[in-house]
């Protein structure tokens, strides 16, 4: 998920992550859903829109290219299914968009920019659960900063990135913001990140 | 967005905000599980003290879809024909928690009324001769449906102008949104004040016709008209009832709303009601996704 970005005055902004790095991790990645999946045959990727979306297309890209594998691509929105959205006013819906062959029996890869508390993806997993009845689901991330609320894990992992509570992580990609690169935003002053 | 009251309250981006979030919830109804989580636990009241059949099934799908606990109130049967007033009724809803109340009511400015008593969130689902926004909303999302676009597109509003709460709501939204309205109907059934909407105003059916790309009828309202609006409902047929031959003279991508409930044969002939340029039934359909939009962005979010 992406935060909102309310830049307050001392933010300090620190790239991890450049765009060839993320360009390998998305190759090793692709790399190790044909390897997990035996060939990708019954996989389907689901984007967690806006970034996750991005990302399950261009991991797609890279399973065609690799093994000719065309994998069925879409998104699943997951704002109909947030636990927090009586705190805040109503948010605009993201796009769902599932493959024509739909998910029963696939194995479903959740793709999502960055797995924090693990909340997205409990919300993604009931959205998935009103789609259809999926063989098995697993969970590709860019970025694992890690501060899990709940008991949820990542199968396919771009980068472990240790951080503090208070930081913010900042997926960016070429597609939506111009440019490639994660970024790790620091609070000089104190304040709580979402 | 606290109400949803007449559609004139609403900005061109909370308009287009609302179209675009139910042209994302239509997916949903497209699914074998019709159904999301979002509203669970909050309580829906629909309070309907005037006839309505699609507009309070529409409400109630949309409601239920959310998840929602819906409580329908209709005035017959109830404490209504006992003597209660609209703000004891009201007040009896508070009591129950209501976290919106959908209410349709024969006097104008009900709603208005309502929202000054409850603390739930109050929809006008038809009040009087005066606002119908959800309708205007659907309306609007057909029409985007069906061309693509709102901006720029010439719509013609026909019939019984003056009691009907869906012209006005039409105009005041079609009109945040860029489209361009001409009302057609005869002197008799225009509001005093029509100069003053931002529309324009024809009584030659015929020549509207041909730049027209959307041609929206109306019935014309027996039960509300205490005077001769017009000699006969002939009469009004032959100037302003759409039959096969002025439907010939729409361009070949025009299409043909109504709102609902027809006189077949008074303002529209059933040839042209069942034509598939008519988008009749798919108005029904999509009254529910933009019913569930409104819903959504009014109490979907925190406590107001």
């Amino acid at each position: 998920m992406n935060f909102p970005m309310t830049h307050a005055q001392n933010q300090v902004a620190r790239a991890v992550l450049e765009g060839p790095d993320i360009h390998r991790a998305l190759t090793r990645i692709a790399h190790e859903i044909l390897e997990r999946t035996r060939g990708a045959s019954d996989v389907v990727l689901l984007g967690i829109p806006t970034r996750g979306a991005t990302l399950a297309h261009r991991l797609a890209e890279r399973v065609a290219q690799f093994e000719g594998v065309k994998v069925p691509v879409g998104s699943i929105d997951i704002t109909m299914y947030r636990d927090d959205l009586r705190l805040g006013p109503a948010r605009p819906l993201g796009k769902t968009d599932v493959p024509a062959g739909g998910v029963d029996g696939k194995t479903v890869v959740l793709v999502d920019d960055v797995l924090f508390s693990g909340r997205t993806v409990r919300a993604a997993l009931d959205a998935l659960n009103d789609l259809g009845r999926p063989k098995a689901v697993q969970l590709a991330t860019l970025v694992d900063r890690g501060h899990r609320e709940l008991p949820i894990r990542a199968d396919y992992v771009g980068k472990n990135l240790p951080t503090a509570k208070s930081e913010k992580v900042k997926v960016l990609l070429s597609e939506i913001d111009g440019r490639d690169a994660v970024e790790l935003l620091k609070n000089e002053t104190e304040g709580a990140a979402k | 967005m606290k109400h949803l009251i007449s559609a004139g309250d609403l900005s061109r981006d909370e308009a287009l905000l609302i179209l675009d979030t139910a042209e994302e919830l239509a997916r949903v109804s497209e699914r074998s599980i019709k159904k999301l989580p979002t509203l669970r636990g909050r309580t829906v009241v629909n309070l309907f003290f005037e006839d309505s059949t699609r507009t309070r099934i529409s409400f109630e799908a949309a409601a239920k879809r959310l998840s929602a606990d819906v409580i329908n109130f209709s005035a017959k049967g109830s404490s209504v024909s006992k003597g209660e007033s609209l703000k004891d009724t009201a007040l009896t809803l508070e009591a129950m928690g209501a976290d919106a109340v959908v209410i349709r009511h024969g006097a104008s400015g009900a709603p208005h009324r309502l929202a000054n008593w409850v603390r739930g969130s109050v929809l006008n689902a038809g009040d009087g001769t005066h606002e119908h926004p959800t309708q205007a909303l659907l309306d609007a999302f057909s029409m985007r449906q069906r061309l693509g676009r709102l901006d720029g597109l010439k719509v013609a509003i026909v019939g019984d102008i003056l009691h009907s709460r869906v012209a006005r709501s039409n105009v005041l939204l079609l009109s945040t949104l860029g489209a361009e309205v001409t009302l057609v109907a005869p002197p008799t059934l225009l509001p005093v004040s029509v100069e003053r909407w931002p529309c324009q105003v024809s009584y030659d059916l015929d020549a509207v016709l041909p730049k027209a790309d959307v041609v929206m009828m109306l019935r014309v309202q027996l039960e509300r008209m205490n005077a001769a609006y017009f000699p006969s409902a002939r009469e009004y047929s032959r100037r302003y009832g759409l039959d096969r031959d002025r439907f010939a003279k729409l361009h070949d991508d025009a299409i043909v709303m109504h709102p609902g409930p027809m006189n077949r044969g008074m303002e529209i002939s059933a040839e042209v009601a069942d034509s598939p340029r008519s988008t009749i039934v798919e108005q029904v359909g999509n009254g529910v996704t933009v019913r569930m939009a409104a819903l959504y962005l009014l109490i979907g979010g925190e406590n107001q």
